[in-house]
């Protein structure tokens, strides 16, 4: 039980996904122009993140590592060279399955998120963490709160980025700094404020 | 003489107005003028508000409340070099060579900070603002005596230009610019503000530990005991209030910090609210560790609450750092909250991260980083409330 609360914290605050990897860096510069759309961008990609999480780890696992295929009879079949191709496959059916769920339950959510719902696919962050997961050799139980743990790291950092943004209404930013290229600066500020927590062993 | 110097002023106004031949240096000119003599804008409708507080004599009153922590910190330099070189020398002594110590340092900060200040102005056409005389008093505090000027010039551009100019300067900040001035010395020049040689303006090499890296670097131990026994300097409780320690300019005597921080929020230029918070927290999560630490071997986890609050610069930044009251957050129960933040944060990083001693810095801007979205929840929360009170 510790270990893993050890691992969820340290997927938030020490190693955020965001700020310390920057992995998924677009929809983060895009959609955190409101709070609570970026709430709801979160959620979903803590949603995608912890189903895609287990579901690559048993891909990998059972049929892309050194050896995973010995099952069926193939214990010289290495299929690792096939990793991307395949979890972005698994990445873009989990996203249109968090697509139809939305569409049903919450559809001013569908309607705000608009065409960064579909471009969570996309998203580095769902892609670096299961690489990071094939990486660093996890478990089942491990990569999933790994998962939720990124995820979790995520929303944090979007979700703050986003009041800081509502903020930035009274501002008077030099003209050619506004839009992305001040949130990209917040971005390394607010990466320096997580620094707080660089170095912790746990 | 002001008269003199008033009606020179008077005489070259039209030069600096609207179509006259200086026309782009009318901030410079508008700030000399403000700066010696009152505003002549005058608010010409109603509402009136017959106040005489402005942001000019908000800031005044906080550079104020500083200077006796320059005076001690002079001594203080002064104190630890003849200590560390086996000198005698009087109060007046050591008070005279921590000055020509800090003397450099605030010459250093003050021109790279009116440098950007005045030239954004003039770019940007804003007038200049006296936030970054606070800024620029409150950089060198938070230094060690024996930094590198160029360090201070660069630190002070970056607090000044990325931390504050770009978002439209003073009141639009997001983060404290003072603070950022530090922390860019902190990660670019770490051997130069942190680590053991650096609090002592004394001989060459030199080196002691500080009340914060006693504990920390020798596990399994009570750390009151390693503190008032064991360590090269005397950092019983008292001394480390009364603040001869070695350690940044202006963090050392608690008794001015707490004396300042009371008179600043007398005249509400400080929100009490986080100062208590951040004390709170501090407590709260001390005893904490407390009740943690016969179950591991890291000495920090023993430090009473007491402690915690006179070592390191904790005091000196909650009252002058997290309490400024653009970057914390602006509503009073978000000051709540935002408080517990910085003081919890610090006994966390203190404790449990072994890559600094101190967290003050770190955890305020942490605080600042979260401080809208505090304000953003609470507003909804309240906006909640009052849709419920009136929808029945």
């Amino acid at each position: 039980m510790e270990h893993y609360l050890s691992l969820i914290t340290k997927a938030v605050f020490v190693e955020n996904i965001l700020l310390a990897y920057f992995l998924g860096m677009c929809s983060f510069l895009a959609i955190s122009k409101k709070v609570d759309t970026s709430i709801g961008l979160g959620f979903a990609v803590i949603f995608v993140l912890t189903i895609t999480a287990p579901t690559n780890w048993a891909m990998n696992k059972y049929f892309l590592q050194d050896g995973a295929l010995a099952w069926a009879g193939f214990p010289d079949v290495n299929l690792s060279f096939l990793n991307f191709i395949v979890f972005i496959s698994v990445i873009a059916a989990m996203v249109q399955l968090v697509e139809m769920i939305l569409d049903k339950f919450s559809p001013t959510l569908y309607q705000s998120l608009g065409i960064f719902l579909p471009l969570i696919a996309v998203n580095c962050s769902i892609l670096g963490g299961s690489l990071f997961l094939v990486e660093r050799e996890y478990t089942l139980l491990e990569s999933t709160v790994f998962g939720f743990g990124s995820g979790l790291g995520w929303l944090l950092a979007i979700v703050s980025m986003a009041s800081i943004r509502y903020r930035l209404r009274y501002s008077n930013v030099p003209s050619h700094l506004r839009g992305v290229g001040i949130t990209m600066l917040l971005t390394g500020l607010l990466s320096i404020a997580f620094m707080s927590f660089g170095g912790i062993q746990l | 003489m002001l008269k003199f110097i008033k009606n020179n002023l008077d005489k070259v106004r039209d030069q600096f107005e609207e179509g006259g031949k200086f026309q782009r240096f009318y901030p410079l000119f508008e700030a000399t003028d403000t700066i010696l003599f009152s505003t002549d804008e005058k608010t010409n409708s109603g509402p009136h508000i017959r106040d005489s507080i402005d942001t000019k004599r908000v800031m005044i009153l906080v550079v104020l409340t500083l200077i006796p922590l320059y005076i001690f910190g002079s001594i203080n330099i002064g104190y630890q070099n003849a200590v560390s070189s086996n000198l005698e020398r009087g109060i007046f002594g050591n008070f005279l060579f921590g000055l020509f110590q800090i003397l450099p340092i605030i010459a250093v900060t003050f021109a790279s900070g009116a440098f950007w200040e005045i030239l954004f102005a003039i770019a940007r056409k804003h007038t200049i603002s006296e936030g970054f005389l606070v800024t620029c008093a409150l950089i060198p505090l938070t230094l060690p005596p024996a930094i590198p000027l160029w360090q201070v010039a660069i630190a002070t551009s970056f607090g000044i230009v990325i931390g504050k100019e770009i978002f439209g300067g003073v009141g639009m900040n997001i983060f404290n610019p003072a603070l950022m001035a530090r922390v860019f010395i902190f990660f670019t020049y770490p051997s130069n503000i942190s680590g053991d040689k650096v609090w002592v303006a004394g001989p060459d090499g030199y080196s002691g530990a500080t009340a914060l890296s006693v504990p920390a670097s020798q596990p399994g131990e009570n750390a009151v005991s390693l503190l008032t026994e064991f360590a090269q300097f005397d950092f019983s409780w008292m001394n480390m209030f009364w603040g001869w320690i070695p350690g940044s300019i202006g963090e050392s005597n608690k008794l001015l910090i707490i004396l300042g921080a009371i008179f600043l929020s007398y005249i509400k230029i400080i929100n009490w609210r986080v100062i208590v918070g951040a004390v709170l927290g501090l407590v709260g999560t001390a005893l904490i560790t407390n009740f943690f630490s016969p179950y591991s071997s890291n000495s920090m986890f023993t430090i009473p609450p007491h402690y915690h609050l006179v070592m390191g610069s904790f005091l000196f930044g909650i009252v002058f750092m997290a309490t400024e009251p653009v970057t914390g957050c602006h509503t009073d129960k978000g000051r709540w909250y935002y408080g517990l933040i910085v003081g919890s944060l610090t006994v966390i990083i203190r404790s449990i991260n072994p890559a600094y001693p101190e967290g003050v810095m770190l955890s305020i801007l942490f605080a600042n980083a979260f401080a809208g979205l505090i304000d953003w929840f609470v507003v909804q929360s309240n906006i909640k409330k009052r849709m419920a009170r009136y929808a029945q």
